[in-house]
């Protein structure tokens, strides 16, 4: 199957094929072996109706428009596992799966709980339906004040990418004041957007919504213009690879790195501000975007041993092989869909891991996560105990 | 083929802060952030459905506000045929008198079979859109409706009552309907669908000339209520909880 | 003009709507300011029982046989004859699916002017709750005609717009030309599936209910109020409950008039789908739950030394 283009294709399995060659590395699919690894390892693929494989095969007989007939690749929670065990190094997240959402997308064939979220950033710039007035209202209260860009007038050294969930979400917003803290600790020169601020986008784009993601890196590319920085760094793992991976084609080409990457390299600062919470056993969830997508698997790691007193134990999954949290290309906004069509809510086999470890606290490094894992540990046998932890959280408490 | 007219309007954002003006009778409009009034986004919907099924034109109609060419381009790209923004001081002392008067002008013209409107607005203080546009055009006006089906030269509408009982009215056309839910939730369209939209469709812009309020409410004052603070705590042992919960439950018309 | 107020009775299948009551009780504290009488209008046919319990002053029964049944064709022809007769100083409308059909018709028919979401009346003024409650506005009555008002819920209790004593009744003509509009038939809502978000009352668990065997105390209660029951992710996970019955991100969306929350912690997963909830009353024992910073009423306490009590307080209601 070397060819571009077959006779016998619909003119939109024609073109939908033809269309997978635009992403880096698209035309890996013509040398597709049918080996069956990216569905046999998709957390969700025993579900959908057309896992990756399947729709490989669909594609190569020219019936692809059954495919996007069916909803079940909105199963689909871009967690790169496909693409890690993936022999022919298909770009299968990025180019096959997120396709087929986007044209699924556009047909309207889409859930109402992803809908909102969608139509959410548009309106607002965050999924979560919040005023984007509010977006800095989590540094309410807090001493001293948070540097905002637009007030502060000035170059800083680093500009912080705060996040949508970092911003709004209850739980989450802790871990951002954690950070704020940890920076302050460091004497970080430091900004954040504040309202000016928008949506990295990157779910949204792996959800299907590309023209919203552009309209979203747009909005934050002129954000970013108005400003002198040396660096932007982000605790958002999704927010990361937007920035490092998408957004440059955009035109909008700034360093940036994740803050697990940043507080690594000031390793020496920490250690030294570094007192210790007591004795505990923790271990570490490779979040998707962090790890399989990014690489970034040894810095959140040297991280965690620094703390005094804690004891690092792995996962049956880790590293590549690690288990998504369930939230990501859209899932943080499927979770009623996927559970129906599931029974299963990817969360709780992680959390249930984490607990076979005896771990006192699972430590994340994504936003994503502590809500979507401290809500499975409330119903999983033997999770109870478990404590979610951002790294970051982890680090203000041993300060 | 059913001459489907909607008529929508932009309505204060409620996930923003409210103030009032300094005149003291109105909503400060600077900071105000408007979106779509969902029960016209519902009626929208409602009106694509039909054409999708039994065919017909889909005209939209909008009074002038910050994102009303937004709002009309996503609704073409839904499948509306035909967008027109009344143009005229809505700024103002707005009200639903004056804006259905101007509603009733435009889709004269029009002759349309079926009006379609959302059943009530956030910021309706006197009374909806729909009734009034119905009386100034000489139609028969049914609302709270879900779900519409034309046969001919009349429409049957559910029509809901509190406690889920549907009615189903047979109406003459052509008549208005204000639309409650439509038969399918909104239906979502990719942004770059929208982005085409603004490219291709067309917005007819009519001017309304001088506008007639009167009918609207006589406003003294407009103030925001004061904000409720945390849960009222129920003090006392198991029985006072209950016995006040119970008079709670009373107050409520709920026993 | 004359200073009277007129409420337009509302009632479906031979039951008046509590919204009359609530109506009549507003129209009470209107009339006082405006020196008027309450005049409920009854319209339907052979309905004439139903004016007995309506505390009004007196009661004018319009009876057609195109009254049967609510139509709004009908009914803006039977009221608009008489409001142009009478004149009276304000009439009353419910702001629902009977009362807003009518009203709006009925001010650009005759060109009164028309104030809609009244929750409250305070010095002869009329206070409407506009923007989700987020702002209120006061109107002024005309002086020169009647002013039309529509009514929401929440200022009067219906027992307030209860009489013991019948009041007098006297019947108008009622004329009615071809209606545009009939009633082909009602479709009973379907009581197998529940739709919680369609429900009045709820009485939501979460892991507080602790086993399967304890739903049935939140059944019975949900059977007194007149409600059903609903649950936040953790029970229905359970297995306990279906996934109709779930309430936020993964489930559904609900506004109830009441939301009884039994244990439920109010994380924001949750709250989302149910913040909106007319009234939302919190049990739960740990005093910084989340449920009491959006709860009307909270109490801290165990909710299984209450279910008991309570259900015995409800019996006895």
């Amino acid at each position: 199957m070397a060819a571009n283009t077959i006779s016998h294709f619909s003119p939109f399995t024609q073109e939908f094929y033809q269309s997978l060659f635009d992403v880096a590395d698209g035309e890996n699919i013509k040398t597709c072996l049918q080996c069956a690894n990216c569905s046999g390892v998709c957390p969700l693929g025993y579900v959908m109706d057309f896992p990756p494989g399947r729709m490989i095969s669909w594609l190569r007989a020219g019936i692809f428009d059954e495919v996007v007939e069916s909803d079940s690749v909105w199963m689909c929670v871009s967690c790169y596992a496909c693409v890690e065990v993936c022999p022919k190094n298909i770009p299968l997240t990025p180019g096959l799966m997120t396709r087929a959402k986007e044209e699924m997308l556009l047909a309207g064939n889409i859930p109402t709980e992803l809908q909102s979220a969608l139509e959410f950033s548009q309106r607002y710039g965050n999924p979560l339906g919040e005023s984007p007035r509010k977006r800095a209202e989590w540094a309410n209260g807090l001493e001293p004040e948070v540097p905002i860009m637009r007030k502060l007038k000035r170059p800083v050294d680093v500009l912080w990418f705060v996040g949508d969930y970092p911003s709004y979400h209850p739980r989450v917003q802790q871990t951002t004041r954690a950070f704020f803290k940890l920076l302050n600790a460091l004497g970080i020169d430091f900004g954040i957007l504040g309202p000016e601020e928008s949506s990295d986008g990157d779910s949204q784009r792996l959800a299907g919504e590309r023209g919203l993601f552009e309209v979203l890196a747009e909005k934050n590319g002129k954000a970013f213009s108005k400003y002198e920085f040396g660096e932007i760094i982000t605790t958002d793992p999704h927010a990361y690879n937007a920035l490092k991976n998408e957004y440059p084609a955009l035109g909008i080409k700034y360093p940036v790195r994740h803050y697990t990457e940043f507080l690594v390299e000031h390793l020496d600062g920490i250690k030294a501000l570094l007192k210790g919470n007591g004795e505990m056993r923790v271990t570490y969830h490779d979040p998707c975007y962090l790890g399989r997508a990014n690489s970034v698997y040894d810095a959140p790691r040297e991280l965690l041993e620094a703390i005094p007193g804690i004891e690092l134990v792995e996962m049956e999954h880790n590293r590549t092989t690690s288990l998504c949290c369930g939230g990501g290309g859209g899932g943080m906004w499927l979770d009623g869909f996927q559970w129906e069509k599931s029974g299963a809510r990817l969360s709780d086999w992680r959390v249930k891991e984490a607990a076979d470890t005896q771990a006192d606290v699972l430590a994340v490094a994504c936003p994503y996560e502590p809500p979507r894992f401290e809500d499975a540990a409330k119903t999983v046998a033997g999770a109870d105990k478990l404590i979610v932890k951002d790294i970051i959280e982890l680090l203000a408490d041993a300060l | 083929m059913t001459n489907i007219v909607v008529l929508a309007k932009l309505v204060p954002d409620l996930v923003e802060e409210l103030e009032i003006a300094e005149s003291g009778t109105a909503l400060d409009m600077e900071w105000l952030r408007l979106i779509i009034n969902e029960f016209d986004n519902h009626a929208t919907e409602q009106a694509i459905i039909l054409k999708e099924r039994s065919g017909g034109e889909v005209t939209v109609i909008a009074p002038e506000a910050e994102g009303a060419n937004e709002m009309l381009y996503t609704i073409a790209a839904k499948g509306a045929d035909r967008l027109i923004m009344l143009k005229g001081d809505f700024e103002d002392g707005i009200n639903n008198h004056a804006l259905a008067r101007a509603f009733a002008g435009a889709a004269k013209e029009l002759k349309p079979d079926l009006v379609l409107t959302g059943v009530q607005a956030n910021d309706d203080l006197d009374g909806s859109v729909g009734p009034l546009v119905a009386e100034y055009l000489g139609m028969s006006y049914v609302g709270y409706i879900s779900g519409v089906s034309v046969s001919g030269e009349t429409v049957v509408a559910r029509k809901e009552y509190p406690g889920g009982l549907i009615a189903e009215m047979e109406v003459t056309l052509p008549a208005v309907l204000g639309i409650q839910a439509g038969e399918e939730p909104p239906r979502y369209v990719a942004i770059s669908k929208v982005r085409q939209m603004m490219k291709t469709a067309t917005i007819d812009e009519q001017e309304v000339g001088d506008l007639d309020a009167s009918g609207g409410a006589m406003v003294q004052r407009m103030y925001v209520p004061e904000a409720a603070e945390r849960a009222e705590m129920l003090e006392g042992d198991e029985e006072e909880v209950a016995a006040r919960l119970v008079e709670i439950f009373k107050e409520a018309g709920l026993v | 003009m004359n200073q009277d107020i007129f409420v337009v009775v509302e009632h479906l299948r031979g039951q008046v709507a509590d919204i009359s009551y609530i109506m009549l009780a507003a129209a009470r504290d209107l009339a006082q300011a405006t020196g008027g009488e309450v005049v409920a209008v009854l319209l339907g046919h052979n309905a004439q029982a139903l004016a007995s319990n309506l505390a009004a002053n007196h009661v004018l029964y319009g009876d057609h046989s195109s009254l049967a049944e609510f139509t709004s064709d009908a009914y803006t022809q039977a009221l608009a004859g008489l409001l142009s007769k009478e004149a009276p100083r304000a009439a009353f409308f419910g702001s629902t699916s009977i009362g807003s059909d009518v009203a709006g018709v009925l001010s650009a028919r005759l060109g009164l002017p028309l104030v809609s979401s009244c929750v409250q009346i305070a010095d002869g003024n009329l206070i409407s709750q506009i923007c989700g409650g987020k702002i209120m506005a006061e109107s002024a009555l005309s002086d020169e005609v009647t002013t039309l008002v529509t009514v929401i819920p929440g200022g009067y209790k219906p027992a307030q717009g209860q009489a013991q004593t019948s009041p007098a009744v006297t019947t108008f003509e009622v004329s009615i030309a071809a209606p545009r509009v009939s009633l082909k038939q009602y479709i009973e809502p379907e009581v197998a599936d529940v739709d919680i978000s369609a429900e009045n009352v709820l009485i939501a668990v979460g892991r507080g209910i602790q086993t399967e065997d304890n739903l049935e105390l939140a059944e019975e209660l949900a059977e007194l109020l007149g409600g059903v029951v609903c649950a936040s992710r953790p029970v229905v996970d359970q297995g306990w409950l279906p996934t109709a019955r779930m309430v936020g991100k993964s489930g559904k969306s609900v506004k109830p008039k009441l939301y009884l929350a039994l244990g439920i912690s109010g994380a924001p997963e949750h709250v989302e789908g149910m913040a909106d909830a007319e009234m939302i009353i919190a049990i739960n024992m740990d005093p910084d739950a989340p449920i009491f910073d959006i709860a009307t009423y909270g109490a801290e306490i165990d909710l299984f030394d209450l279910i008991d009590p309570l259900l015995e307080a409800l019996e006895g209601a």
